[in-house]
């Protein structure tokens, strides 16, 4: 056996340090394969899924009553590559059974493809399920509408669909697909066509393009469907990268640690070696030897978990973008196995060439031992504390290493940054949430408009209801307002609504017509400001008198109904608050009767972005903090062993296993309380950064309550998270420590 | 002080240790166990000392079944009736010589007096003036003093060494035999495993020799 192998060969004999050193590093290399993939994902996250699926410049639905097949597969020769034209309907259906039945679906635009990816434009990706083979099989467009396979469609005729599937195109070219001869039986009301073109970058470009096909014809630029996704992608792609980040930071520190760990505690083995002829050289190699050789086993490990686990999470993060799942990508791989190399090396190169120089018999004097003279300060102070001797013997501990020491500092201090940010994003959203849902949830019953209200009017109905206390009416609008190219997004009400809920980003709810409120978006586009007057067509001058958040809409304006004419009350949806001591059921009893539709308010629960986002974000956590948590582990199980003598000698002198259990986990006290109060305000500067400055990238500005979500008490807890953090990772180190027997502890050098 | 009654310690796949060896030492006693390397010694003296249990038979050592033990209830056996010399010293290097002395008191919870009483020690085994120092700065008899100061902090009924001058100069070992036969004289029981011949004789009152676990004949 070579000296080499003789040396590496002690790293078989530690097994639980063999171990810890492989899940260490496993597990920061999975962080690092989520992290790369994070960050690859987050970056241009539309192109790339436009590229991967040859996305249609242009979509074209032409009118079948208008437009013959053959005219619409001429206009071919306009692009420089088509492909269609597709038979197109509209499918209207309700659900068959289920929670939903009743109320129905939106209309869907349905496609006739005869396969996902087949065509070479718009190569449709099928996230679940099959594509339709028979004619009463529908795919559906994964959105907001979540229609699992084996969801059973009604059709107005009494037909039945049935969902197979479901499947994204980025190009966004229908709402569902179904095999041409379905279409066809169904009725074809439209032909579409995609098409891609060599000048697509401008509007411009697209808008010569789309005049090019005549007016009888509806078209899509993908610039525009670009910009939808662009605001839902810039709301998180700041997340996901702040994920990315600390994920690498972790890693390279973990490795770099675990490493480093490594051959500071065969240095004495090393001496050994050096004093039977070992070379400098061969030395250099032995230590590099024995950091590569668990290390790299650690990464592969970490590579097939983090390719494994990259499923749901792209999964997540293109549901989350719109975008299609990313499959494992091999550089990100490979540059994930060269990263852990190249650290692994270069953390292990400087301890090697050190072990090297090191003359052999201070390699055998110290090589377990910490330097003479560190921490001696710190055992002074610790021994006059006047704590139990096991902790204080605990406490100043790490004070002996401050390398080791200082990394396990950053490490308890990153996941406890990971871990603030985490719970700061997770409120954040729930309040943002609650914030755009309170205008529906603040009132009792919802009067919902409709055929069934038949003209009975509305207003007079619920206001001469026993029971009736405050309501107001709300409805859709859109309403022109010059220097907006086209009308803007519009709400207007009847009544009172300045007591539903909508949270004011700045001045007041209107109080009368001619005034109104409009969104973050709306002044953004108009560059308006509060106080300043907005006029158009078809309504007066409307003074906006303040600024309303609201979560979904970019350019909305609200406004009392009579500042803008002609406008049908029946369109109205009513919100009543009941006087105190009315009950609702009964309440919604009565309305039946007269004809009126109308429900109870609910929240609508946690909509699919937060749901996803809460799933990401505790997937990251859970994963940073365990990262966290093994480079202490390593750290204290590495400590424990190179401390096994002293252990011996505690015990000797009447040390009882819970003593020398508390010490040991004593001894991570310190590093975990300077983490844990660091990382807080570093998770909590992360958090009011990047919360921020999501929602900037989608032009909403947030209420400041939705942004102030940590009470002192929760960032106390938190704090105290790294303490605990650093004490659960030393539980197994101590339960060793406190189990060693002690004439084996004590023949131990 | 100490009964040993048949007792056997095997190793896995090894000869026994100690094989049905019996042994008694009286109070105010000083056994010193006499011995090839090899021989059982210092496997004898980590059973008295309960920092190891027999494979089979009984050690008591007063009145208490040390075989019985588990490991906190050894631990708080050694607290209050062991003192511990070893040939290295076995000295925390990052705690000054005062802080080592009082070690065994502050595990055991004792605050009251203990300082005064390790300075008291330390003064007797004329090595007050090293007490803020650090062991590694003195020599390897004071160092060895400090260990029997160490030993002696709990006034433990029994105190056990195990090659006490093993690691030492002449002149060094002739100042840790001085100060056994001191304490011995004070009416110390002392357990002494070791080599030295000169040693056994100047502070033993009776010597046992061991040979392959057994006493010889």
């Amino acid at each position: 056996m070579s000296a080499i192998r003789t040396v590496v060969k002690g790293a078989q004999r530690r097994r639980v340090s063999t171990i810890v050193i492989v899940a260490a590093t496993a597990m920061a290399v999975t962080a690092t394969v989520l992290a790369g993939l994070l960050l690859a994902a987050s970056s241009k996250p539309f192109a790339n899924a436009f590229a991967a699926q040859h996305g249609a410049h242009l979509t074209a639905l032409f009118d079948a009553a208008k437009t013959t097949k053959e005219q619409a597969a001429a206009t071919a020769s306009q692009a420089q590559q088509a492909v269609g034209p597709f038979a197109v309907t509209t499918v209207k259906a309700k659900l068959d059974d289920g929670p939903m039945q009743g109320p129905g679906i939106p209309p869907l635009k349905v496609v006739g493809r005869s396969n996902p990816g087949g065509d070479a434009i718009d190569k449709v990706t099928l996230l679940s399920g099959h594509w339709p083979a028979a004619t009463d099989e529908i795919v559906i467009a994964r959105t907001n509408l979540r229609l699992s396979a084996g969801t059973t469609l009604k059709l107005e005729n009494g037909n039945t669909l049935k969902v197979v599937g479901e499947a994204r195109s980025i190009s966004q070219t229908a709402q569902g697909w179904m095999t041409p001869d379905g279409v066809a039986a169904l009725g074809p009301t439209g032909w579409q066509v995609l098409y891609r073109y060599a000048d697509a970058g401008t509007e411009a470009a697209m808008t010569t393009h789309t005049t090019a096909l005549g007016g009888d014809v509806q078209t899509q630029s993908w610039l525009s469907v670009r910009n939808d996704a662009a605001h839902r992608t810039q709301l998180f792609v700041p997340l996901l990268s702040a994920f990315g980040l600390i994920g690498l930071a972790l890693a390279a520190l973990v490795i770099g640690n675990v490493t480093a760990g490594t051959i500071a505690s065969a240095t004495r083995r090393i001496g050994m070696m050096k004093a039977l002829g070992l070379t400098p050289a061969q030395v250099v190699r032995a230590c590099l030897s024995q950091a590569l050789i668990p290390g790299m086993i650690g990464a592969v490990l970490g590579i097939v978990a983090g390719d494994l686990l990259a499923v749901p999470l792209t999964a997540d993060v293109a549901d989350l973008f719109g975008t299609v799942p990313m499959s494992v990508t091999p550089w990100v791989d490979a540059a994930a196995i060269v990263a852990a190399a190249l650290v692994i090396a270069a953390t292990a190169a400087p301890a090697a060439w050190r072990a090297a120089r090191l003359r052999t018999v201070d390699a055998l004097a110290v090589g377990r031992t910490p330097h003479r003279g560190r921490g001696q300060l710190a055992a002074r102070l610790a021994a006059r504390s006047g704590l139990p001797r096991s902790l204080s013997l605990g406490l100043a501990q790490p004070f002996t290493r401050p390398a080791r020491l200082l990394a396990m500092l950053l490490t308890i201090g990153l996941g406890t940054t990971a871990a603030t940010f985490a719970i700061g994003l997770a409120s954040s959203l729930r309040l943002v949430q609650a914030a755009d849902q309170k205008p529906e949830t603040s009132a009792d019953v919802l009067v919902l408009p409709g055929m069934d209200n038949r003209g009975t009017n509305t207003r007079t109905a619920i206001a001469a209801m026993p029971g009736t206390g405050s309501f107001y009416g709300r409805g859709p609008a859109d309403i022109p307002v010059d220097g907006l190219r086209g009308a803007a997004q519009g709400t207007v009400t009847s009544g009172d609504a300045s007591a539903a809920g909508f949270e004011m980003l700045a001045g007041r709810w209107y109080a009368e017509p001619g005034e109104a409120v409009v969104t973050t978006g709306f002044l953004t586009a108009t560059g308006k400001h509060v106080g300043d007057t907005v006029t158009g067509a078809g309504h007066g001058p409307l003074t906006l008198v303040g600024e309303v958040f609201d979560g979904s809409a970019n350019n909305h304006l609200y406004t009392d109904a009579a500042s803008v004419p002609d406008l049908a009350e029946r369109d109205f949806e009513w919100y009543v608050k009941l006087k105190p001591g009315n009950d609702r059921d009964a309440y919604l009893a009565a309305l039946k009767s007269k004809h009126i539709s109308a429900e109870a308010t609910q929240a609508e629960g946690a909509d699919g972005t937060l749901i996803i986002l809460d799933s990401l974000t505790a997937l990251l956590t859970a994963l940073l903090v365990s990262v966290a948590a093994l480079g202490v582990l390593n750290a204290v199980v590495l400590d424990s062993r190179d401390r096994v003598h002293d252990i011996g000698v505690h015990k000797s002198l009447g040390m009882t296993p819970k003593q020398t259990a508390a010490m040991v986990i004593a001894s991570v006290g310190v590093p975990g309380l300077i983490g844990g109060v660091a990382g807080v305000p570093a998770g909590y500067l992360l958090h009011h950064w990047a919360v921020p400055a999501m929602a900037r990238g989608a032009g909403i500005r947030l209420p400041q309550s939705t942004i102030d979500v940590y009470a002192l008490g929760l960032l106390a807890v938190l704090a105290l998270a790294g303490p605990a953090l650093a004490a659960g990772s030393a539980l197994l180190p101590a339960g060793w420590a406190a189990r060693t027997r002690t004439a084996v502890a004590l023949r131990t050098e | 002080m100490i009964d040993v009654v048949n007792v056997s310690r095997r190793y896995e796949g090894d000869q026994a240790a100690l094989d049905h060896l019996s042994l008694h030492v009286a109070e105010g006693e000083c056994l010193a166990l006499l011995g090839p390397s090899g021989s059982g010694k210092s496997t004898l003296l980590n059973l008295i000392a309960g920092l190891d249990r027999p494979t089979e038979g009984t050690v008591t050592v007063a009145g208490i079944r040390v075989d019985r033990l588990g490991e906190a209830s050894a631990a708080r056996y050694r607290r209050a009736t062991i003192g511990l010399i070893f040939q290295f010293f076995n000295l925390l290097d990052d705690l000054t010589v005062a802080d080592n002395v009082l070690l065994p008191a502050q595990i055991a919870g004792k605050s009251a007096g203990s300082r005064k009483r390790a300075l008291e020690l330390l003064e007797t085994l004329g090595i007050d003036r090293h007490a803020d120092a650090y062991p590694g700065r003195l020599s390897g008899g004071e160092r060895q003093r400090v260990a029997v100061a160490r030993a002696l902090m709990n006034r433990p009924p029994l105190l056990l060494a195990d090659e006490p001058t093993g690691a030492l100069d002449t002149a060094s070992g002739a100042e840790v035999r001085k100060l056994l036969v001191d304490l011995h004289a004070e009416g110390q029981t002392i357990v002494l495993v070791t080599h030295d011949e000169v040693l056994a004789a100047a502070v033993a009152t009776r010597t046992v020799r061991l040979v392959d676990g057994q006493v010889a004949p």
